[in-house]
């Protein structure tokens, strides 16, 4: 792979001085923010939102989207607990859960290929179908006190001063498994060149139905595997979990250096993108005075500025302007 | 059986339809859903609740068949509607004082002011919204998914995370009071309906949505700017969720930053294609439209009165949503026609001919 | 010649669009390291045959035989599996990955379940090296010309083992160097025994390279003839038909060299140094009431540019526009058509029509927009100027409450002109306005312009048809390359003149 400098990875870059920025002001600010353990933090709290995230990236390449995210692990969560609830073998209720997500996934993206539907309308109701079937399964809050569970939520592993939870441990192979078959894997390329140009890749052969419905399974399982791990974190299911999780996966990426108009991205930003998001998080909580829905605010707002930076750098990148 | 042929081609006559069925199920089902009784010189009764409760869905739908006749959506109409109203009941908030003992409602701004407020702030949300998609060029699922969820938490600023509870009484009337001796909310509904209608009719805006929706590029030769037209529809959409903001908080007498208007933009994308309109932009018909916010409400109405559980309905309207899409879908139609006689007879047609 | 080693057969191939006819028992034959010219005016079905050769559409009758053997492939990965490759018009590689990627995206070489990209950078770099080709293969694929990401699609489609190469008009975005060496390179192909199958509508490009030549006509195979046998003007006839004679002087004959006027008299536009970086370079250009001035030079040589810079659909940063004599800023269409400039799009399809509103509102949209959006037409109005239109322009269509998009491609057209003409333009700008229409109606358009410049309206005319360009133009302005290169006069409008400035020859 390339390692000279491109004028591409600039956004990428403005979000790691960001990042940095956003830690230094912390450190300078706070007490008790420059820590390794609050920086774990960072990893345990949003360990979820990358993995969901990293799914979304996958999508976003293809130039598609899928709103349905925070509705499936809001599901996910909900028949987990429910499941549990009723005695259910812990092992076999995530294995459960990610074919759940599998099976919902591969159905938005058949009826996105194979009827070309576009993208947004399918997850919208894919979304809503998610939180109405939680809703089906119980309106209110069904705790999770299955051992296991309680025993994986609980358990640490020591790395030097600090711990991070085994949310962080999945979170983290879920971002290596996906940057090998990103970069490394032809399945990956294929999604890069149907996000360059779709009729192209169509007509170099390329199997494009087959790996769009692919990437929108991958994407179900990651939501799938994100609900797990959130349930971890949670400990219980709940009809209005994580809503409007889908912009924070999409705001991850596109901070992160993806392209909304699909055929550049990058999870290693996407990660990036995520502890950007953490850190804002964390700076509100430590202030303690400013509502958490500060949070959500402030990511609307970097999404905006982010998507102004990519749509100034293609400007000035496209050669051939369009007419109009 | 040409007039009928005619009747069935016309877009309204498939909601019409769909309201006919419905009501007709009630007719069996639901003892009583017809029974209209005059309480208080008011009209009560199952089809008025439905029409009243219905009020704020309609005007959404009003918005929402512009904006995807331009081909786009608009997801954060719930979001607006949270805003509007936490900003109505904020500036309107009203307390209850004794006056020589005598029970006296005052208002924090005059009503007016405060609902003239509310409205501006809802066109402000709308031309936000049609400022990322026309001049950004930003997809009009992300840019309206931004509203959908910051807009909550503004809200949630408006309010400081209480719900804030109305005291001023006039202000129940617009969405609790009756003319006429029907709910005055339908009045407002009218109103709107009116005034866009005459806008869509009486002007070229219609023609132009529809260009612009069907084919943008085109429509920019032809001299339309598609820019505006498109931020027009987003602004109209903002005003109309942001009148059924006031519409919703005054029948609810307060404003829930989290729960008021949650899930309702799948309503209103439900209403519009259930009124036939193309779901990728184009043709539209908002009388339609209107008819499917109709229908959607008469079966959220009938699924209360039938005592289904209620939570079941967002399932049934996702797989609705997803069913008619399916039936617009070209893919899916040829599936079908594929393995039907009468594309048989037509390939052999073909061949005759040749 | 090789000889007779026979590659491929398609026999008796027929193919039905609901409705229509696209190919017609075509018979095709591709022998061993030969190049193989496919001819045939637009919609003389040489794209769809392309198209059921390479598994994008499906046959309906006839087979296709390779080396002997029966195939049908279903898809262009399947066609690619089998042998067949094709290169098409536009490049169609993805632009955001690299150069050695696109050659071997689908079949990449891997080592240990990964990716193995310094072997595949080498044997790219290989690949294109045989196509005389050196390049830094780790680039995108957009930081290169035209003419590199084409030969990159070659070295892309060579490289599977191709035993049959389709080129899709691989030289319309080419410049002379460019093409002379695809030509070596086809050359080179050839002699490994590669048959290749040349889709052009270059006439000597077709001499210079091709061993033989097959004709289609309106759907239906005319003939196949060994270059060397078959005059130019001989080919010409062939693809056009036997009307093309009567064609020719019906149109030429009494209308327009007769009415030779001296057009230099009253300037409608004046175009001083207007000119937007990547689009076109700055051009002067004076256009004169009354004249048909034809916009020629190769796909992609600014013509269309020209004209979108005119009609202010490309804002220009860059010059001055005068209109009879008074400055205008013309930065958006609209402004252009209060001015009286009417612009036909070259994509009739993509910028034209609005498909799914009716024949009268495609009609009277242009003229709504000049009148603004709160003065709408009356209905009543609109009906009766759609109807006269419809008659003026004898336009097929059983009503004028019909989708524009159920009428056929020329109808299409002329509703679009109707809609231009709607709005009294004193300037008419005509991109490609009969291109995959039939040949009744291109006769009738161009006859059309050629009234319309008579009663004193000014006509830019664009077409890649140089013929087309010789009945109705009475003025041309060359292009090669984004810039604007030479005017020609009236008595300067001769065939080899044009091509030769077209070219950079002379």
């Amino acid at each position: 792979m390339k390692t000279k400098f491109q004028t591409k990875f600039i956004p990428i870059f403005i979000t790691f001085l960001l990042l940095m920025g956003l830690l230094a002001f912390g450190s300078l600010k706070y007490t008790g923010f420059f820590s390794l353990q609050n920086f774990f933090n960072l990893l345990i709290d949003n360990a979820f939102l990358l993995i969901t995230a990293v799914g979304m990236t996958f999508v976003l390449i293809t130039g598609g989207i899928d709103i349905s995210i925070g509705a499936v692990i809001a599901l996910v969560c909900m028949l987990s607990a429910n499941l549990l609830q009723k005695g259910w073998n812990a092992f076999v209720v995530m294995v459960l859960m990610l074919v759940v997500g599998a099976v919902f996934g591969t159905g938005m993206g058949i009826f996105i290929t194979k009827f070309k539907m576009q993208p947004f309308i399918v997850t919208l109701a894919g979304m809503f179908l998610a939180r109405g079937l939680c809703y089906v399964v119980s309106i209110d809050t069904i705790i999770i006190d299955n051992p296991v569970y309680v025993a994986i939520s609980q358990s640490r592993i020591n790395i030097g001063t600090g711990f991070v939870s085994w949310s962080v441990v999945i979170a983290l192979i879920v971002l290596a498994a996906a940057f090998y078959v990103l970069h490394f894997s032809k399945f990956g390329r294929r999604i890069y060149a149907i996000g360059g140009n779709e009729q192209s890749a169509r007509l170099m052969g390329l199997p494009v139905d087959q790996t769009k419905i692919l990437v929108y399974t991958l994407n179900g399982c990651c939501s799938a595997l994100a609900g797990i791990v959130f349930s971890f974190y949670m400990l219980s299911g709940y009809g209005l979990h994580t809503v409007g999780l889908e912009m924070d996966a999409i705001a991850a990426a596109v901070i992160g250096g993806t392209l909304l108009t699909g055929g550049v991205g990058y999870v290693l930003g996407t990660l990036l993108g995520v502890l950007t998001q953490g850190s804002i998080q964390t700076l509100i909580m430590f202030e303690g005075t400013l509502s958490s829905w500060w949070t959500k605010i402030a990511v609307a707002a970097l999404l905006c500025l982010f998507i102004l930076i990519q749509r100034v750098f293609t400007l000035v990148k496209t050669k051939k302007a369009k007419p109009i | 059986m040409k007039d009928i042929k005619n009747i069935t081609k016309n877009q309204i006559f498939w909601p019409i339809t769909a309201l006919l069925l419905v009501l007709l199920f009630n007719l069996f089902f639901t003892p009583g859903f017809f029974k209209v009784e005059v309480k208080d010189g008011h009209l009560f009764g199952s089809i008025i609740d439905i029409i009243n409760r219905g009020s704020p869905l309609m005007l959404l739908s009003i918005g929402m068949t512009l904006v995807i006749a331009t081909g786009g959506t608009d997801i954060s109409v719930g979001s607006v509607i949270a805003i509007s109203a936490a900003v109505a009941a904020s500036l309107v908030g009203g307390e209850m004082i004794f006056v020589e003992g005598v029970q006296e409602y005052v208002t924090l701004v005059p009503m007016p002011i405060a609902i003239l407020a509310t409205l501006v702030v809802a066109v402000l949300l709308g031309l936000w919204n049609g400022t990322l998609i026309a001049k950004l060029g930003i997809q009009p699922i992300i840019a309206t998914m931004i509203l959908m969820v910051a807009g909550r938490g503004i809200a949630q600023l408006i309010t400081a995370g209480q719900i804030i509870t109305i005291y001023y009484k006039p202000y129940f009337f617009f969405g609790g009071g009756y003319l006429l001796g029907l709910p005055f909310a339908i009045f407002i509904v009218g109103i709107v309906l009116l005034i866009i209608m005459l806008l869509i009719k009486k002007t070229a805006l219609g023609l132009f949505i529809q260009a612009s929706g069907c084919n943008a590029s085109a429509s920019k030769y032809t001299g339309i700017y598609v820019d505006r037209i498109k931020l027009i529809v987003y602004t109209l959409s903002g005003l109309c969720a942001g009148i059924a903001g006031v519409l919703i908080s005054s029948n609810i007498k307060s404003a829930d930053a989290n729960n008021a208007g949650l899930f309702i933009e799948l309503d209103a994308i439900l209403a519009v294609a259930m009124g036939g309109n193309s779901m990728t932009g184009g043709k539209f018909s908002i009388p339609a439209s209107i008819v499917g916010a109709l229908v959607i409400q008469s079966i959220t109405t009938t699924i209360y009165s039938i005592g289904v559980p209620p939570e079941i309905t967002l399932v049934v309207k996702a797989v609705v949503v997803i069913m008619i899409c399916l039936l617009q879908s070209e893919e899916f139609r040829k599936l079908f026609a594929n393995t039907s006689w009468l594309q048989r007879r037509n390939t052999l047609e073909n061949k005759i001919s040749n | 010649m090789k000889g007779e080693n026979i590659l491929l057969t398609m026999k008796n191939i027929c193919k039905y669009f609901t409705g229509v006819k696209a190919l017609i028992n075509v018979d095709f034959t591709l022998r061993q390291g030969e190049i193989h010219a496919l001819m045939g005016e637009n919609g003389a079905g040489k794209s769809t045959l392309i198209k059921v050769l390479t598994g994008v559409e499906k046959l309906d009758e006839g087979e296709i035989q390779l080396l002997g053997e029966k195939v049908q492939p279903k898809s262009t990965h399947e066609a690619q599996g089998i042998g067949i490759s094709t290169v098409y018009q536009e490049v169609n590689l993805c632009s955001n990955l690299s150069v050695a990627e696109n050659i071997f995206i689908g079949r990449e070489p891997m080592k240990f379940g990964k990716i193995a990209w310094k072997e595949m950078h080498k044997r790219a770099k290989m690949a294109l090296e045989k196509l005389d080709v050196a390049i830094d293969v780790t680039q995108t694929l957009d930081s290169y010309s035209v003419a590199i990401q084409q030969m990159v699609a070659i070295a892309r489609a060579v490289d599977v083992d191709a035993k049959v190469l389709i080129l899709d008009e691989p030289t319309s975005s080419l410049d002379k160097k460019e093409v002379e060496k695809l030509f070596s390179i086809m050359t080179k192909l050839k002699k490994e025994g590669i048959g290749i199958i040349f889709v052009t509508h270059f006439l000597d490009q077709v001499y210079a390279v091709c061993d033989r030549i097959t004709v289609l006509r309106n759907g239906e195979f005319v003939g196949e003839y060994q270059t060397k046998e078959l005059p130019k003007v001989k080919l010409v006839a062939k693809m056009i038909g036997k009307d093309y004679e009567e064609l020719n002087a019906a149109i030429k004959g009494d209308e327009h060299k007769e009415n030779k006027k001296d057009f230099t008299q009253e300037v409608f536009l004046e175009a001083k140094g207007l000119g937007k970086k990547t689009e076109i370079e700055p051009y002067d250009v004076t256009i004169y009431k009354g004249e048909v001035l034809g916009l020629a030079g190769l796909l992609g040589s600014g013509r269309t540019e020209m004209a979108r810079l005119l009609f202010g659909a490309v804002k220009p940063d860059e010059g001055e526009m005068y209109i009879e004599g008074t400055k205008k800023n013309i930065i958006t269409p609209l402004q252009a058509i209060k001015s009286e400039i009417a612009y036909c799009p070259e994509n009739r399809k993509a910028d034209g029509i609005i498909p799914d509103l009716s024949v009268r509102e495609n009609i009277i949209l242009a003229l709504q927009s000049k009148r603004g959006w709160m003065k709408y037409i009356k209905r009543s109005e609109q009906e009766k100027i759609a109807d006269d239109y419809i008659n003026l322009l004898s336009i097929k269509t059983p009503s004028a409450e019909k989708m524009v998009k159920e009428l056929s491609g020329g109808n299409q057209q002329k509703v679009i002109l109707a809609r231009w003409l709607l709005t009294q333009p004193k300037l008419l700008i005509l991109d490609e306005p009969t291109r995959g229409i039939d040949i009744g109606t291109k006769t009738e358009i161009q006859k059309l312009v050629i009234e319309f410049a008579n009663q004193g309206m000014s006509v830019i005319f664009i077409s890649s048809e140089l013929d087309e360009m010789l009945r109705t133009c009475s003025r041309m302005v060359v292009l090669r390359d984004r810039v604007k290169i030479a005017e020609l006069t009236e008595d300067e409008l001769e065939t080899n003149v044009i091509m030769n400035t077209i070219a950079g020859g002379n």
